[in-house]
């Protein structure tokens, strides 16, 4: 049952993924991105990691890609109009990127896959995991938690900071 | 055939799909006569009777206006997004359903479709979810009231779920767990009062520190079900009809049955976590098969009661300003909820070691 879901899940992400890339239309593009986190997320359920996966679909699917689609909305951008020599160096660049990435795939795969040793289940993780993902955080890795969420806060500050335009004193506000 | 019969997973699924069914067939109706509860107190709250001419009391008007909105001109303005404009009110409804799978209805295993060991996740999940549908729907119609409209529900849904979500910390400290089955065993029995010989109920809400979180919850859960005095997304007086103005026929009643979907999800959520779920007095006298049953009994009272609330609440505040809304969820919902959790956080360390 489980690989052939598995494989469902995995056939669904890559399609949405090329979806995402080859679509004009950005919003159409921004909805098969939030399909492609929801089968990433079916995909974490399946490895039993029941938090990871709604964790997945409550932070990117239901509040990032919101946002992104709110800007897109506004913005109103217009479909893919871009012509010219840039947009054609763009291109060059992404298909000589993208015929490396199928190369070393290729390789990799003429080396024959296997399967790596089964990770064990951490510690307590038997009934449910938010608590055995909680302990690693705050003991193990609690360094790199604290710097994740100082980047966080620095970023937060800095989009604050640019969105407030400085004004001369004495200047009307519009 | 009978090696499928006795394989465990399938036992599993079958019994899930029967419990699905019933619980969508009873939806449907609950949600009817919701409509008609509403239309009834709303006019007995207005000095009006409410329906009172189709059928006895008035009870086969909504009934029949299912039939007329299935039987009504669909329209579809000729600039919309076709696939967006028909996905919309697909997606109003499917959070909604999807929730009902891990709320606790009644003792289990009988009336839970299923334990998932992070329930209240998937119910925040699904409903940070249910922003695409009014999202989209005003994004697809191509009417700038419906697109106003559709951008005030996301900035509204997203700045209202942060306080939501906080809101329930305190609850999930107590408890020690995120499936809902076992929040809602968590309130099981009594507690003496200190210093009295007084026994509550171990209910949340009966918890001092669980007082400010209920209040924050119940008004983001307005927020979140888009109902007055939060239902800017629609807001008539200024937006025709907000993000389903181009929306008719089914596919608009496909809205309005989300709304009364969500509705129901967010009381019965709100009692899980705050009012004991489907605890009760006088369970354990009835024995094994009337006690749960009893159980399911006391939900549904609770429930009523909530949806009552609800109804109360939108036929007597007259809707906020848009900048009062998000002041309001951003400069006092939000940081009282995050000081909720931090005094809920340390009351709880501090009596689990005194």
């Amino acid at each position: 049952m489980v690989p052939y879901l598995f494989m469902g899940f995995g056939a669904l992400l890559v399609a949405t993924a090329l979806m995402v890339v080859l679509h004009r239309n950005p919003v159409t593009s921004a909805l098969f991105l939030v399909l492609s986190f929801c089968s990433l997320a079916g995909i974490y359920l399946l490895l039993q990691a029941e938090f990871l996966g709604f964790v997945q679909i409550i932070v990117y699917a239901g509040a990032i890609m919101v946002l992104f689609l709110f800007v897109i909305m506004y913005l109103n951008l217009p479909h893919d109009v871009e012509h010219g020599a840039h947009i054609a160096l763009r291109r060059g660049i992404g298909w000589m990127v993208g015929a490396l990435l199928l190369l070393f795939s290729l390789l990799l795969a003429r080396r024959g896959w296997s399967p790596g040793p089964e990770a064990a289940l951490l510690p307590g993780a038997e009934h449910g995991n938010a608590g055995a993902i909680g302990r690693a955080l705050y003991s193990r890795y609690l360094f790199p938690f604290e710097i994740t969420s100082m980047l966080l806060l620095v970023a937060m500050v800095g989009a604050i900071v640019l969105t407030k335009t400085r004004r001369p004193a004495g200047e009307e506000r519009p | 055939m009978t090696a499928l019969w006795s394989n465990a997973i399938f036992q599993v699924a079958l019994w899930a799909t029967v419990k699905v069914a019933i619980i969508l067939g009873v939806l449907l109706g609950v949600v009817t006569y919701l409509i008609f509860a509403e239309r009834k107190i709303c006019g007995h709250m207005q000095a009006r009777t409410g329906p009172n001419r189709v059928g006895p009391l008035g009870l086969l008007q909504t009934p029949l206006d299912v039939v007329k909105l299935l039987f009504k001109e669909e329209f579809i303005p000729a600039q919309a997004n076709k696939v967006v404009f028909h996905i919309a009110p697909v997606l109003a409804v499917f959070p909604a359903i999807v929730t009902f799978s891990v709320i606790p209805l009644g003792p289990p295993p009988m009336f839970v479709v299923t334990d998932v060991n992070v329930g209240l996740l998937v119910f925040l999940a699904m409903s940070s979810l249910g922003v695409y549908a009014i999202t989209l729907a005003g994004w697809s119609s191509n009417n700038k009231y419906a697109l106003l409209g559709g951008l005030r529900s996301a900035a509204q849904m997203i700045s209202y779920e942060l306080a939501l979500g906080l809101s329930t910390i305190p609850v999930i400290l107590r408890a020690g767990t995120l499936s809902l089955v076992g929040i809602v065993d968590s309130q099981a029995g009594t507690y003496l009062i200190p210093g009295t010989k007084l026994a509550l109920p171990s209910w949340g809400i009966l918890h001092w520190y669980l007082v400010l979180p209920f209040v924050i919850f119940l008004v983001c859960s307005f927020a979140e079900t888009n109902r007055a005095p939060f239902d800017l997304p629609e807001a008539e007086g200024e937006l025709v009809a907000g993000f389903h103005t181009e929306y008719s026929s089914m596919k608009w009643a496909m809205f309005f049955l989300g709304e009364y979907f969500n509705m129901i999800v967010i009381c019965s959520i709100m009692i899980t976590l705050f009012f004991g779920g489907w605890h009760g007095p006088f369970m354990d006298v009835l024995g094994p098969v009337f006690g749960p049953l009893l159980g399911l009994g006391w939900f549904l009272l609770k429930l009523g009661v909530f949806l009552f609330f609800f109804i109360w609440v939108r036929w007597t505040f007259p809707r906020l300003r848009y900048d009062q809304l998000m002041n309001f969820g951003w400069k006092v919902l939000l940081p009282a909820a995050i000081a909720n959790v931090l005094i809920a956080a340390v009351w709880l360390y501090w009596r689990a070691n005194a």
